[in-house]
């Protein structure tokens, strides 16, 4: 096996916390990037595949553990890698040429050499003719052939892609994925490797010679395997949808095994999210939950979910969530990436819009802690208002800042449906409805 | 003007000569008209040149503190050279000043809190208390020249300018998008290139919006520091506040008339010549993934683009300079990298710390020594001081009121009727923009003609130099009504009270309140000048904190300058804090539309 170009050991990466505990991002994680590979790293959101790309570059840096790059620590020495953003990242300011010139300039080339080499790039990514446009004038697939010039120009060893192809259209992006793969087949780049970091399944097996998945809270690699599928692949071969359909089984099936708790070298304990009190709330709509019943219950009830995304045309990172949802409350039962109907989940999607009220709010107290612990404060309060602030400061001891926001937006989003209680969003305080109303009528 | 070389047309112009044309521009124009563009931009070069030997003459001359003023209307070119030059000077100084601090409160993690709060509170002093000291100060540094009174004058102006700038360049550092930094990094910027290429370009039109206000702001503090008493002196710079002042004075009204043609034509002129050009420049700025449909233009910027002249001489001067720049960055940078992680060498964490402690320790002294000062003050002295701002309060109350009164009307209709804004902008930007402080001596003499006391001078002054914020934040609000929420209004037969209270005026409500918050500021500032004021020989003046500023500097009595400046700083804190800020919180949270 050759030597690795990047190495992470036990890497992490958590917050602090104002408390004794703190939050895990990423649970240590070992990774290596080999010459010659294209890695795909595959996750649901909030697994922290962002978060390991940019540990990986140094551009961010481990809370423990250390990178190392052609085996010396990654902070001491120069790298020489390339980032192709999702969003693009070209500085709309500069005309293509220059955006392309700009990361030669900052190795002091001169600036002949710099723009011959520029313009030869261009070339190279179809934009001969484009030099002197500005980004904005261009289409966003022609905007990342830009972004790829760009991350080329320099010769990286290491390309990392951070979900290149997600913010365009399905044809540009198969276009440009296909065009990739043959600068890479062709060794018509010097890179050595490549990084892809990407929610889109399909897009992992057509491209990668190794897939690795992640799991979340917090994030730590779940599966990491080889891909032997021949170029170019076929999406009809038996062979690629068992394997499309083998990811989707580990992503959306719970882990089996418990890895033991970590313990920091101070001997503080690290939290766990799965053993928290909370639990985490999926970022889903009452809507989004009841149109995904009901199109369960026209398809007789029981659905392969990597099927059901792709009849809805959903990517897998706006379909989970639902799906999560949908099972915390008892309406679906998932089980190895199939979703079968419960009898209240028929009740729920069959049912007119007052009756649906009436069973969420149900199953909503029965089963989501943070909601059944509104209700009692409220409930225990004489004036029937709790501030947000209290339950915000309940949450943060387990969730990020960022996480503990969303976690409340949740919760509020499915108390008003469920008429459960009303938010004042203006003084932040939840209120019980009655007591607003006796406020009216008095 | 050229601040971002790495961009523009030096760098296009370079490229023509290695690589073919690809995009076909209108090269007709481009043959036929190059001689004539050069001339005129030779012609430009000639008369800078002229004007520079005429300032040097000026301030490396013997100072001049009782310049008599000539009132001819030839003199008048001259005399607006040498403010436009004062200004000029104050807005360099401002815009360097502001990118570094600006640069350092967002990069400087310890002092960033600290560097906030003291920009907060700067913005509120009024400018004109520092008149005597700085220019105190000043003269005696150039004793023997001019050059000290002028300095005076620039450093008075920059103090009023700055800080807005150095808080829009500060918050455009902070809101820099995550994945342009990330770009920055990983492809090895210099601190130079990020400069030039990430922060200012992105930071440009917050900038130049800013600077726009400065200057017009600038304006107004020119004319009263162009012509003080200070104790027995009376220090006169010759300029066109100092001739408009003069003028009124003497009642001259042909004089008058030719001043204010004069400053309102360079007000025009610097509209037209240079903002224009630049915020059409600008555009490419804008951090945009489609291109905006409205688009200013501006001729004089087609003509520097297309002369020869001009081009050569940014290949000539500034390529081979920004080149050697990003070069020897990039080499600088290379040398040693990630040393600025907080790992200094102890030496110089040494040396850091006893700069800190002189620092503090000069901060310290000057602290108590003007506590010292404050201590001369009687009861009495004190009490008044504390009726005059509550005098004054009232007035910029009333003031505030009256323009409200008639901006929010007035700004309802130009921002819904697309016509009538054609019409009423350009020639509100123009009455906008000249400074309160020339009209005032004109407006003073009618008022005084008609009866009315300085009490009605002092709000109409007040009035005169804050309404224009009110009106141009009305007029913005109401052009972002979204059209359907007035489709809704008509469609339901909303009646106009109705209209107002559903529609309008929640719509207006956070621009209403933008322009109340720079306004009150304004005029806590204005009611220095405006509550003492000279004219033909005599002070007006009517009971205020204002009046009581102007006259401690006049008579020079530090003491009560210094508590009346403190109590003036303290009242636009206290009423940002308690009023202004809730309500803008109240407008971001309930009122703002999509």
């Amino acid at each position: 096996m050759p030597q690795a170009i990047i190495r992470a050991e036990r890497v992490e990466k958590y917050y602090a916390q104002p408390s004794e505990n703190r939050i895990q991002v990423i649970s240590p994680t070992d990774l290596s990037i080999v010459p010659g590979e294209i890695v795909a790293l595959l996750g649901p959101s909030g697994s922290g595949k962002s978060t390991l790309l940019r540990m990986l570059t140094g551009l961010s840096i481990p809370s423990a553990g250390q990178v190392y790059w052609h085996e010396k620590p990654i902070d001491t020495v120069e790298t020489n890698v390339s980032i192709v953003f999702q969003s693009f990242a070209l500085f709309p300011w500069l005309t293509v040429l220059e955006n392309v010139e700009a990361p030669l300039q900052a190795r002091g080339m001169e600036p002949v050499e710099r723009r011959k080499r520029a313009i030869k790039m261009l070339d190279t990514v179809g934009l001969d003719g484009f030099q002197h446009a500005y980004p904005k004038e261009l289409s966003g697939g022609m905007r990342q052939r830009v972004g790829f010039a760009r991350a080329l120009v320099v010769e990286p060893e290491v390309l990392f892609m951070d979900e290149p192809f997600s913010a365009l259209d399905v044809l540009t992006s198969e276009n440009l994925r296909s065009e990739l793969l043959e600068l890479w087949q062709k060794k018509s780049m010097p890179t050595q490797s490549i990084f892809i970091v990407t929610h889109n399944i399909e897009e992992a097996v057509l491209l990668a010679d190794r897939i690795i998945v992640l799991g979340r809270n917090p994030g730590h690699v779940r599966v990491d395997f080889k891909v032997a599928l021949q170029h170019p692949r076929d999406r009809k071969a038996a062979a690629f949808t068992q394997l499309v359909d083998y990811i989707y089984k580990v992503l959306t099936q719970p882990d089996a095994q418990m890895p033991a708790l970590p313990v920091t070298g101070d001997g503080r304990r690290v939290r766990d999210q799965r053993l928290m009190s909370y639990q985490m709330l999926p970022h889903a709509r009452p809507g989004g939950i009841a149109g995904l019943l009901e199109f369960m219950i026209d398809h007789g009830g029981k659905a392969d979910i990597y099927r059901l995304a792709d009849d809805l045309a959903f990517e897998i990172d706006d379909l989970l969530p639902i799906v999560d949802a949908s099972s915390l409350l008892g309406f679906l039962s998932v089980n190895e990436g199939d979703a079968s109907l419960t009898p209240v989940g028929a009740e729920y999607g069959n049912a007119e819009i007052l009756r649906q009220k009436e069973i969420f709010r149900e199953v909503a107290v029965e089963n989501v802690l943070l909601l059944r612990q509104i209700m009692r404060a409220l409930e225990a309060k004489s004036d029937g208002t709790v501030p947000e602030e209290f339950f915000h400061d309940m949450l943060d001891e387990q969730f990020s800042e960022e996480e503990t926001l969303r976690q409340l937006e949740t919760a509020i989003n499915w108390g008003r449906f469920a008429e459960l209680f009303d938010f004042d969003a203006s003084r932040r305080r939840f209120i019980l409805p009655s007591k607003q109303a006796s406020e009216v009528d008095g | 003007m050229n601040l971002l070389p790495g961009s523009f047309s030096s760098l296009r112009a370079r490229g023509e000569m290695g690589i073919p044309q690809t995009l076909a521009r209108s090269q007709a124009v481009r043959r036929s008209w190059p001689f004539i563009l050069d001339l005129i931009v030779a012609g430009i070069g000639l008369a800078i040149f002229y004007g520079v030997v005429q300032i040097a003459r000026l301030w490396l001359g013997q100072p001049q503190p009782d310049v008599v003023l000539s009132m001819s209307p030839r003199a008048l070119p001259r005399y607006a050279l040498y403010s436009i030059v004062r200004m000029g000077a104050a807005y360099l100084l401002s815009l360097f000043f502001a990118i570094g601090y600006g640069y350092m409160a967002a990069y400087n993690k310890r002092l960033e809190a600290l560097m906030i709060s003291a920009l907060d509170i700067l913005q509120s002093i009024p400018v004109l208390s520092f008149l005597p000291g700085v220019m105190l100060a000043m003269v005696a540094l150039f004793p023997s020249r001019q050059l000290g009174l002028e300095l005076g004058a620039v450093v008075l102006i920059f103090t009023g300018q700055v800080w807005n700038m150095a808080f829009s360049f500060y918050s455009s550092l902070k809101s820099l998008p995550r994945e342009l930094v990330e770009a920055s990094t990983i492809y090895r910027f210099s601190r130079w290139q990020r400069l030039f290429q990430l922060e200012l370009p992105y930071a440009a039109i917050g900038l130049i919006w800013n600077s726009m206000v400065s200057v017009a702001g600038g304006w107004f503090f020119l004319m009263a520091c162009e012509m003080f008493v200070l104790g027995s002196r009376d220090f006169r710079l010759p300029g066109l506040g100092s001739y408009l002042q003069t003028a009124a004075s003497d009642g001259n009204t042909p004089a008058i008339l030719w001043g204010l043609a004069v400053m309102i034509f360079i007000i025009v002129a610097t509209d037209q010549l240079l903002w224009r050009p630049i915020i059409v420049w600008s555009d490419r700025f804008k951090f945009e993934q489609v291109e905006g449909t409205r688009h200013v233009r501006s001729p004089l910027l087609h003509i520097l683009q297309q002369s020869n002249v001009a081009k050569r001489l940014s290949s000539v001067t500034l390529t081979p300079l920004t080149e050697r720049l990003y070069k020897h960055a990039a080499v600088k940078h290379s040398t040693h990298t990630n040393s600025d992680d907080g790992s200094l060498p102890a030496s110089s964490r040494w040396v850091r710390s006893v700069v800190l402690v002189v620092v503090l320790l000069v901060i310290g002294y000057a602290a108590v020594q003007a506590l010292h000062l404050l201590q001369t003050i009687s009861g009495g002295e004190f009490l008044r001081i504390l009726g005059g701002a509550g005098a004054t309060f009232l007035r910029v109350i009333v003031s505030l009121l009256l323009a409200t009164l008639w901006t929010v009307p007035a700004g309802v209709a130009i921002g819904f009727h697309p016509r009538l804004a054609r019409i009423a902008q350009p020639l509100a930007q123009i009455a906008a923009s000249v400074p309160a402080t020339a009209l005032f001596p004109v407006l003073l003499l009618l008022l005084l003609k008609s009866g009315a006391g300085m009490n009605t001078g002092a709000i109409l002054l007040m009035l005169l130099g804050t309404q224009w914020y009110i009106l141009f934040n009305v007029i913005a609000g109401a052009m972002a009504i979204p059209n359907d929420l007035k489709e809704v209004a008509r469609l339901f037969h909303f009646g106009t009270l109705q209209r107002w209270k559903t529609i309008i005026l929640p719509g207006i409500f956070p621009y209403l309140l933008t322009g109340l918050i720079t306004a009150s500021g304004g005029a806590w500032n204005a009611s220095i000048i405006a509550e003492y004021f000279r004219l033909k020989g005599t002070t007006m003046t009517t009971f205020g904190l204002g009046s009581q500023i102007s006259a401690a500097t006049d008579s020079g009595r530090f003491a009560v300058l210094l508590l009346a400046t403190i109590v003036m700083a303290m009242m636009v804190v206290t009423i940002n804090r308690l009023v202004w800020r809730p309500l803008f919180r109240l407008a971001e949270s309930k009122y703002k539309i999509g």
